[in-house]
């Protein structure tokens, strides 16, 4: 019997309390996953806030400035006044925009990158849905963000949101190929799409150290996924002003950043538990490793957008098809030989 | 209690399925007609996840409504006019007597099925890891179909890049 420590002992504890209040054990477990639930939004609001700050703070010192400093000590406060300012602002909507479309898009954005934290595990046990095909899960749900932002685009009906729409379904959909297949690899190693699994079948070795062509594939795909710099076409503001984001103001223009923040956070929680071990680590507790290699993630991604310059549309395309693509599946065919010339000397 | 809380979420997926799809054929606006079908492809899978299939409804979220994307950007490709009111027509798609016999036949035919199929429950063991026993049946049972589709797909994808490439003049 494994030493119930982190994240789950809480929860253990949580339960032995609402035990005493609650007599039906169904009531206690609905209750449960109700703070499960509250826990998992909490982290991705409070990730947004911080990640912000994050950004702006790693940005200026790429540039050798000194970033937010005068809200709170050290500037940290810097957001939390943003986001106050952003729910004081007007509620401007386009005379021409399609209006349920155009209201309903950023809401919808915001579900998927929401959902994908269902199977992500936290520490030993902390995982809210332990599904059996958890990888795939996650697939699928971020796939979904294409649509939303199509939706903003064209609804807000003004030339620089279609454009910037048309450019996420070309990026999206094309990056995505790869990306799946870079996570293949991992899937085959592991011998399951289970969260749970792949985590502990990474206890002694990473997968990176035995899929590092996978990682640099999942990375650079994963950074088109979300948008980001130096693929950020979607949104590239010395061409198309802001993309699908033009025509929105106040707390939806802040639903996009926020969707946006939760999605970066996602593909690091990715990177982490299929590549570097999940919360596996020495010494320190499992959430503790969990959340320093997330952090050593995110902070890959930002270093990322302050470093590379922006790509053009074609040079995107042709590198997401002709180089990553054959890539990841040389990758598939590698790991597939790989294992059985494993097989044969063990 | 949590039979309860099935027969509720069959009725709201198998409502939203329906509306939407009633939705896709009725709305003059081809791009709301496009969103509802992905809405309607989405209640689809929340009925495949009552059914216990979670992979197929993955696959069926991450497939069709990822082609959803595409019908929506084709469709503002092909139509841009000044008004989209009227891209989907449905106001002057007056169906002619033979469309609605043949369309009225094959609902009575359908329900007719329906009612007189002697039902039973399936003594099958629920599987609890769907994927590998899929992966197993095709890759072995249903791997003639497989490698059919996958040349099917094949063609498709070289017509296409012919077809963009264009004639050489």
């Amino acid at each position: 019997m494994q030493e119930i420590t982190g994240l789950f002992k809480i929860a253990e504890i949580l339960r032995a309390i609402l035990g005493r209040f609650l007599s039906d054990p169904q009531l206690v477990d609905i209750c449960m996953s109700l703070i499960n639930i509250g826990s998992i939004f909490t982290i991705i609001s409070l990730t947004a806030v911080v990640l912000v700050y994050a950004e702006r703070k790693v940005s200026a010192f790429m540039q050798r400035r000194s970033g937010p400093n005068r809200v709170g000590p050290g500037g940290t406060l810097q957001t939390v006044a943003d986001m106050v300012k952003l729910m004081a602002k007007e509620d401007i909507m386009p005379a021409g925009a399609d209006k349920w479309m155009w209201m309903l898009a950023p809401i919808l954005l915001f579900i998927p990158a929401a959902a994908v934290f269902v199977v992500f595990p936290f520490d030993n046990k902390a995982i809210f849905a332990d599904l059996n095909i958890g990888v795939f899960y996650f697939i699928a749900m971020s796939s979904q963000s294409v649509l939303p932002f199509l939706m903003a685009g064209w609804a807000s009906n003004n030339k620089y949101s279609l454009v910037g729409g048309m450019r996420t379904v070309a990026q999206m959909l094309s990056y995505e190929v790869p990306m799946v297949l870079s996570i293949l690899g991992i899937v085959m190693l592991a011998g399951s799409m289970r969260m749970s699994t792949i985590v502990a079948a990474q206890q002694h070795t990473w997968f990176i150290l035995l899929q590092p062509i996978a990682f640099v594939v999942y990375v650079i795909t994963a950074t088109a996924e979300i948008n980001r710099a130096p693929f950020d076409l979607v949104e590239g503001e010395s061409e198309i002003v802001a993309g699908p984001f033009t025509e929105y103001t106040g707390m939806r223009w802040a639903l996009f950043f926020l969707a946006e923040y939760a999605n970066l956070l996602a593909v690091s929680v990715i990177a982490t538990t299929l590549f570097l071990g999940g919360w596996n680590g020495p010494w320190l507790p499992g959430w503790v490793w969990f959340f320093l290699k997330v952090g050593g993630m995110v902070f890959l991604f930002m270093w990322f957008r302050w470093t590379f310059p922006r790509l053009r549309i074609d040079q995107l395309m042709s590198f997401g098809w002709k180089v990553l693509l054959p890539l990841a599946l040389l990758n598939i065919i590698v790991t597939g030989i790989g294992m059985y010339i494993y097989e044969f000397f063990s | 209690m949590n039979e309860l809380i099935y027969t509720a979420a069959f009725y709201i997926f198998a409502a939203i399925t329906v509306a939407a799809a009633f939705g896709v054929v009725t709305k003059t606006n081809l791009v709301h007609s496009a969103l509802l079908l992905a809405l309607c492809f989405i209640g689809v899978s929340g009925l495949y996840v009552l059914l216990q299939a979670d992979f197929l409804a993955a696959v069926q979220i991450l497939i069709y409504n990822g082609a959803i994307a595409i019908v929506f950007v084709l469709g503002t490709m092909l139509t841009r006019r000044s008004s989209w009111h009227g891209t989907n027509d449905t106001e002057v798609n007056i169906p002619s007597r033979v469309v609605i016999f043949v369309s009225g036949l094959f609902v009575v035919v359908t329900l007719g099925v329906i009612a007189t199929t002697p039902w039973h429950y399936s003594s099958g063991v629920i599987v609890e890891d769907t994927p590998s026993l899929l992966a197993q049946l095709i890759l072995t049972d249903y791997m003639v179909v497989m490698e059919a589709a996958a040349v099917l797909l094949l063609a498709a994808m070289i017509g296409a890049i012919v077809l963009a490439k264009g004639v050489e003049e």
